[in-house]
């Protein structure tokens, strides 16, 4: 009934509304349409496998047909699509959307890989190719897709049957003309985004050089799925409740209410009717237009529960921390600060969840603005970052209270930084169909704000801490090279023995340095070993709790007894760990913290943080 | 032992002794600025003040500089043993080979050179230091001796002996190296730019004013400055400094008459606080319409600089300076050839000259 009155009435003119108006869509220059086919179709192939439960993997390969035109496939091991339903799904617009339900998902309602067939047919007229095998069928199928503008209807010009080895899957190939190029918004960039966000999926692209980068699955693990729900009535506006009405046009108004919405119930539902004076038995269908209009203005009148949040499926930290790993690793950077994920919000009846990861140093440049990777239920957001929430959240933070350079303290900063934000939805407000930029408002920015300043703060602390670690090398060069050095150049001018310095530097540093040599043994371990040096005027004795920031060690602490005045002591200890390790937090107990560089003061909920350090890291 | 490696035993001595009483090595030396030097009012050369600067092991730098203090004379020590001496350049590069003493960059070790001068009170020379480049050239009646590498004097005339391009002023002048024997001559006029030193050799003007000629090759080396020095002090010839008319030309007038601020530790030695600026003035370009270049943003800087350098506190200076940055304007000494090439020794030189009472 529903795709009937899509058909009946709006159909013809969206299609060849498209046709007169594809930019809406993003199909508005040769290099972005290329960019487009490729997203819708990889958007799709991404939601098929997290809807059914699949480890995706995706081969995109680009080739030249002719100077100006070329074959785009994408092939994924995603479910496959039943025969019958093929020339839908390809080849009608707003086939498949469920207004009546939202869930999180990266593709546009129905209407992006359709749009991408359509464009691919006008500009070369080629019809696409299908390749389809579900696990439960015998065989695989191929068909040559095209779309009748008139009829806004899958026209299927060529259908066969084969025999592959395949056990499920989906392949598509368009042709279409347009204009290939890499660089920051291309399609390359867009697989290198959307890898860092889906570690599960095993990505191959190979250029129109024939060229093949991979990005390797690094998780085994499927991401948590999201779960539709029924609309929320607050931000629900007049049209959508007519569509929801007309679908259940013989029921009373009140069981609409209640069946079509999530958190009304029955009392909700007599509250809300009661407000706009509409009799609850009445059938839907008879209400006239007025009724209706009232009806959603009660609905901020009552108080409704919020909507579930748990039908989300935000990345999460470990998802986060690999698939930075993943695609930044090669930037070596110095230093990874733990992914925030916040609580969900809801706006306007719909829930929402801000996530930020932060990657900084190693061999991004210093003198550039921040590279800002936005995303939008796990989409990679390329375009119009100027009119992104985003963007703006960043840029109206000041960041110099955090080591960056930022004109002003306003605008995007300047610093060897990657910052990934991701805000996932139910129903995220963009600024435009195309889907590249999330609307302006204020409490999604407020939202994003907080999540990177928590984020801000974790960077901070690193590069406190990469300070106290350079006086502390700095310490050591000076008591430990430098002043042994002017003792014996001093004496061998003199013809002299060298004096003893322990006095002297007991006055120049008076403390105990703790410094680490890291080794790496194997894939997976590291031999770290440590010194420590007594450079105070007295005995000490203390214990150095050691604490990985990733991996574990087969050492949690040790007791140093009785090191004498210039006495130094010296161990060893293994970190098996999945990621590069690059550092150790010491800390030390027994001893005033004043008298140690190289170590903290044990924090008072040392015992709890490791406890919650393993459950994070499994 | 010799008395040079004795001063800098000594300073060794005072390291050594702090680490053995377990104490903090440390070196104190002048503030090396432009706000630490004051007019010495015995001698009317300007000299480092009191202010110092103490470089301690206390920090990686200060025993870093410490460090690199006793390996420059560990090295000294070395050269006086086989009897050489090293460019400033080579002991840079020697220093590749002293560790965690290595010199970062040219002008740090050349600082630490000169440093060691001030806290020793040796000069470059006793420590068998020298310059990259020799001092400049001389031209004029004058006899002197020279110490030739077999270590014979050997007696020139610097006018009769040499060529056009004439004589060529060693990296040291000291007695050892240098006698002054005699000269007729009755002034000294010192010249910034070649072009203009040989215009006056061609233009005969040391014979036909009997003076001496010595090119300064813009800022001077220390040799041609000691050189003027001895001169004025052992013939008592008075000194005309002739120069573009720039800032930077100021500059080197400043360091001829009243020591550089790099070097006031040996102004003593160096600067001849009677000598006259006779060089292109702001007044001169305009007086003689003379043709000139914009000031550049460097340029005025420079000038703004000067007006609070201690050294250009006279009325001259300050209505010099200050006309300079209203007029906007510098000139080259050999601008003057708008008049013709033969106007400088005809007519400006003389009447300089007539103005400051020299040239007699």
């Amino acid at each position: 009934m529903n795709k009937d009155l899509i058909s009946k009435n709006k159909e013809i003119s969206i299609s060849e509304f498209f046709n007169k108006n594809r930019h809406i869509l993003g199909f508005e220059s040769p290099q972005k349409s290329l960019f487009m086919i490729v997203k819708e179709a990889v958007d799709n192939s991404l939601d098929a496998c997290e809807e059914y439960s699949i480890l995706p993997q995706v081969d995109v390969k680009m080739e030249k047909a002719s100077q100006d035109e070329f074959k785009i496939t994408i092939a994924d091991n995603g479910p496959g699509i039943d025969r019958k339903e093929v020339a839908n799904v390809f080849g009608k617009l707003l086939y498949g959307s469920r207004f009546h339900q939202l869930r999180q998902s990266r593709g546009q309602q129905g209407i992006g890989i359709t749009a991408a067939v359509f464009y691919g047919q006008i500009t070369t007229g080629k019809h696409a190719l299908v390749v389809t095998k579900r696990e439960q069928d015998d065989v695989t199928y191929q068909f040559e897709i095209g779309i009748d503008v008139k009829t806004n209807s899958g026209v299927i010009s060529r259908e066969d049957v084969l025999v592959t080895d395949l056990k499920h899957g989906t392949s598509v190939t368009i042709w279409a003309k347009g204009k290939y190029q890499e660089g920051r918004q291309s399609i390359l960039e867009y697989l290198r985004e959307t890898a860092a966000v889906n570690p599960d999926m095993e990505l191959r692209f190979t250029n129109t050089e024939g060229k093949t980068i991979r990005f390797p699955r690094t998780i085994e693990e499927l991401p948590k799925r999201s779960i539709p729900i029924k609309p929320h009535p607050h931000g629900t506006e007049v049209g959508d409740l007519q569509f929801i009405i007309s679908e259940f046009r013989e029921d009373p108004i009140s069981k609409v209410l209640q069946n079509g919405f999530s958190r009304v119930s029955n009392k909700v539902a007599e509250e809300i009717l009661s407000i706009s004076g509409v009799d609850p038995e009445e059938k839907a269908g008879d209400l006239p237009l007025k009724d209706v209009k009232s009806i959603v203005e009660s609905f901020t009148k009552t108080k409704i529960m919020p909507p579930q949040t748990d039908c989300l499926s935000p990345l999460g930290i470990e998802y986060m921390r690999r698939g930075l790993r993943n695609v930044y690793e090669e930037l070596k950077p110095s230093f990874y600060s733990k992914p925030v994920v916040r609580n969900p919000i809801v706006y306007k009846g719909n829930p929402m969840i801000v996530e930020v990861g932060l990657v900084y140093g190693g061999e991004l440049s210093p003198d550039e603005n921040v590279r800002l990777v936005r995303y939008a239920n796990k989409v990679p957001l390329l375009y119009q970052q100027g009119g992104c929430a985003i963007t703006k959240a960043v840029s109206e933070m000041d960041w110099r209270g955090f080591g960056l350079d930022q004109r002003s303290g306003a605008g995007l900063p300047f610093g060897p930084m990657i910052l990934l934000v991701h805000i996932c939805g139910t129903k995220i407000p963009y600024t435009s169909e195309s889907k590249e930029a999330i609307a302006q408002v204020p409490e999604i920015i407020e939202e994003i704000k907080q999540a990177l300043r928590l984020s801000a703060r974790s960077l901070r602390t690193f590069m406190r801490k990469r300070e106290r670690r350079s006086k502390a090398n700095e310490k050591y060069r000076l008591v430990a090279q430098i002043i042994p050095e002017i003792s014996t150049k001093s004496g061998k001018i003199l013809g002299r023995d060298p004096p003893d310095t322990s006095k002297t530097i007991s006055k120049v540093v008076n403390v105990v340095l703790i410094r680490e040599k890291i080794e790496k043994k194997s894939e997976r371990e590291y031999l770290v070993s440590a010194d420590v040096t007594n450079y105070t005027s007295e005995k000490r004795s203390f214990t150095i709790h050691i604490s990985p920031p990733n991996g574990t060690s087969d050492l949690d602490k040790i007791s140093i007894d009785s090191l004498e005045q210039a006495g130094s002591k010296s161990f060893t200890f293994t970190i098996t760990s999945d990621s590069p390790y690059k550092e150790t937090d010491f800390y030390v107990e027994g001893i005033d913290p004043v008298y140690v560089i190289g170590a903290e003061a044990l924090p008072p909920d040392y015992q709890m943080k490791e406890i919650s350090y393993e459950v994070e890291d499994q | 032992m010799s008395e040079k490696s004795e001063k800098l035993d000594l300073l060794a001595r005072k390291i050594y002794d702090s680490l053995e009483n377990g104490e903090v090595p440390a070196l104190d030396l002048p503030t090396r600025t432009r706000e630490n030097i004051v007019l010495d009012t015995l001698s009317l050369v300007w000299k480092y003040g009191s202010t110092k600067t103490t470089r301690s092991a206390t920090s990686l730098d200060g025993a870093e500089y410490i460090l690199k203090t006793l390996y420059l004379i560990d090295f000294i020590k070395e050269m006086y043993s086989v009897s050489k001496t090293s460019t400033l350049r080579e002991m840079y590069y020697i220093s590749e080979g002293w560790g965690h003493a290595k010199f970062h960059a040219q002008e740090e070790s050349n600082m630490l050179a000169e440093d060691l001068e001030v806290i020793t009170t040796m000069l470059r020379e006793e420590l068998s230091l020298r310059p990259e480049e020799n001092g400049a050239s001389i031209i004029g009646d004058i006899t002197i001796e020279e110490k030739n590498r077999k270590g014979d004097f050997k007696k020139i005339n610097c006018r009769d002996d040499v060529g056009d391009g004439g004589y060529n002023i060693p990296y040291s002048v000291e007695t050892d190296k240098i006698r002054l024997i005699g000269t007729n001559a009755k002034f000294i006029l010192a010249i910034e730019t070649g072009g203009m030193f040989d215009r006056l050799v061609e233009n005969g003007f040391d014979e036909s004013f009997n003076c001496i000629l010595l090119h300064l090759k813009g800022q001077p080396a220390r040799s041609s400055r000691r050189l003027l020095k001895r001169l004025n002090e052992e013939f008592k010839l008075p000194i005309y400094v002739f120069t573009d008319g720039d800032p930077w030309s100021f500059r080197i007038y400043a360091s001829v008459a009243y020591g550089a601020i790099k070097t006031a530790h040996i102004s003593n030695y160096l600067a001849v606080p009677s000598a006259e600026f006779i060089g292109i003035t702001a007044s001169d370009i305009l007086n003689y319409e003379l043709p000139s270049d914009k000031l550049t943003d460097k340029d005025i800087q420079a000038l703004n600089a000067e007006l609070k350098d201690p050294r250009f506190q006279t009325e001259f200076w300050k209505q010099e300076i200050d006309t300079m940055l209203m007029s906007g304007k510098k000139a080259e000494q050999q601008s003057l050839a708008k008049y013709g090439l033969d106007f400088v020794t005809d007519t400006y030189l003389p009447d300089k000259l007539g103005a400051v009472g020299g040239g007699r």
